[in-house]
């Protein structure tokens, strides 16, 4: 959870500051390009997702994980669950089918702490989520 | 995975199946907490070995399996079933399926009678990307045992991901009461497909009175679903069928 003050401008590590004196909290949220998805091996990236989650923030993956690798996300995820880390909330749209009908190419995934998002609703273009703030 | 350990995967299996075809194959049950996991791996036991042994304990609890459980040793063999008259099978469900799986219906009535598959049936804990302890107090555990609880439902969760590796088919079972476009369904039909492992998605829960297995239907087109009552025994001979047919 992040919190800073105001309502325009721009502070260091989450804080901003601008006209107003009002103290506003918020989630942060780190929207991964294609580019640096790609460059990461699998365990980098999943490693990244799960320090990026437990710490309190949303992971949005452009590009997404494979189907293995949720899977390897949900096994890693299980290995930290704890009294104060309950999980994590994955979505994701549904893979392609690409080149011959043989590769699937995923498109995106998001993935938050489970204690702070519920995905409400899903199909194959849209995702509705809540994301708590308290 | 790459596309070329994907294809050799595929080809090791179809020259297994070819020509080192096994005596008996595993099928792994697997899906979401609170599904009739246990519900039918009971219910096959009941049916084909023995009816007073259990797999497991089925509650309404989420994640009362934490450990797999795997009995070996089934047998399948419908026509035997069917000359014993067993009460427990009742196919004359009356759902509304979309045509192509009633094309595909047509197809398995026309072998009904004859399927025989011998299998060890492996009953897995359910998937799941959350587990709060709290959940569990919410059924009157104290805080001690709901912890403990959590811990070995993580615990579950991680077996029944490694047991995937040694799987030679799986039922995918969902709540026809219930979303089934969530994540975990989404990984598990995509991590099969990626090993070239069959699957049948079983509908479970029909005899509820909002069970829509239509939505499982539609959201899974590319893969078979079958809809079933574990607890009631409610279109299981059609389950059974399929099986025979896509596993052995």
């Amino acid at each position: 959870m992040k919190k800073w003050q105001g309502s325009s401008g721009e502070g260091e590590e989450g804080v901003m500051k601008g006209g107003g004196s009002e103290e506003r909290t918020g989630i942060e949220m780190n929207v991964v390009s294609r580019d640096k998805v790609e460059s990461m091996g699998s365990m980098e990236k999943l490693r990244f997702i799960l320090d990026g989650v437990k710490s309190g923030n949303i992971v949005v993956l452009e590009g997404g994980l494979t189907a293995e690798e949720q899977m390897k996300l949900i096994e890693l995820t299980m290995l930290e669950v704890d009294d104060s880390f309950t999980g994590i909330e994955i979505s994701g749209y549904p893979a392609r089918r690409g080149l011959l009908n043989l590769r699937k190419k995923t498109r995106l995934t998001i993935i938050g702490p489970a204690a702070k998002m519920k995905t409400i609703k899903k199909d194959k273009d849209l995702i509705s989520a809540i994301i708590s703030t308290t | 995975m790459s596309v070329r350990k994907r294809m050799r995967g595929a080809l090791s299996r179809l020259i297994m199946a070819l020509f080192f075809r096994k005596k008996s194959v595993k099928i792994g049950i697997y899906g979401p907490p609170n599904a009739g996991k246990t519900t039918l791996a009971n219910r096959i036991i009941h049916t084909f070995v023995d009816d007073n042994e259990d797999m497991g304990v089925a509650t309404e609890i989420p994640h009362e399996t934490r450990r797999v459980i795997k009995r070996e040793g089934v047998l399948i063999d419908l026509k035997r079933l069917i000359l014993n008259s067993n009460s427990n099978i009742n196919s004359n469900i009356n759902i509304n399926i979309s045509s192509s799986n009633r094309n595909r219906e047509r197809g398995t009535r026309r072998s009904r009678g004859r399927a025989r598959l011998m299998f060890d049936i492996v009953d897995t804990p359910g998937l799941a990307t959350k587990i709060d302890f709290r959940d569990f107090m919410a059924y009157g555990m104290e805080e001690e045992e709901a912890k403990r609880r959590a811990k070995e439902a993580t615990e579950g969760v991680i077996e029944a991901i490694k047991w995937l590796d040694d799987i030679d088919g799986v039922i995918l079972l969902m709540d026809s009461t219930a979303d089934p476009y969530t994540q975990t369904n989404v990984v598990i039909i995509g991590n099969m497909e990626a090993r070239g492992i069959p699957v049948i998605i079983a509908a479970n829960k029909i005899d509820l009175p909002d069970a829509t297995p239509q939505r499982i239907i539609n959201a899974f087109p590319q893969h078979r679903v079958v809809p079933i009552s574990a607890l009631k025994g409610d279109n299981m001979e059609e389950l059974y069928e399929e099986m025979a047919r896509v596993f052995r």
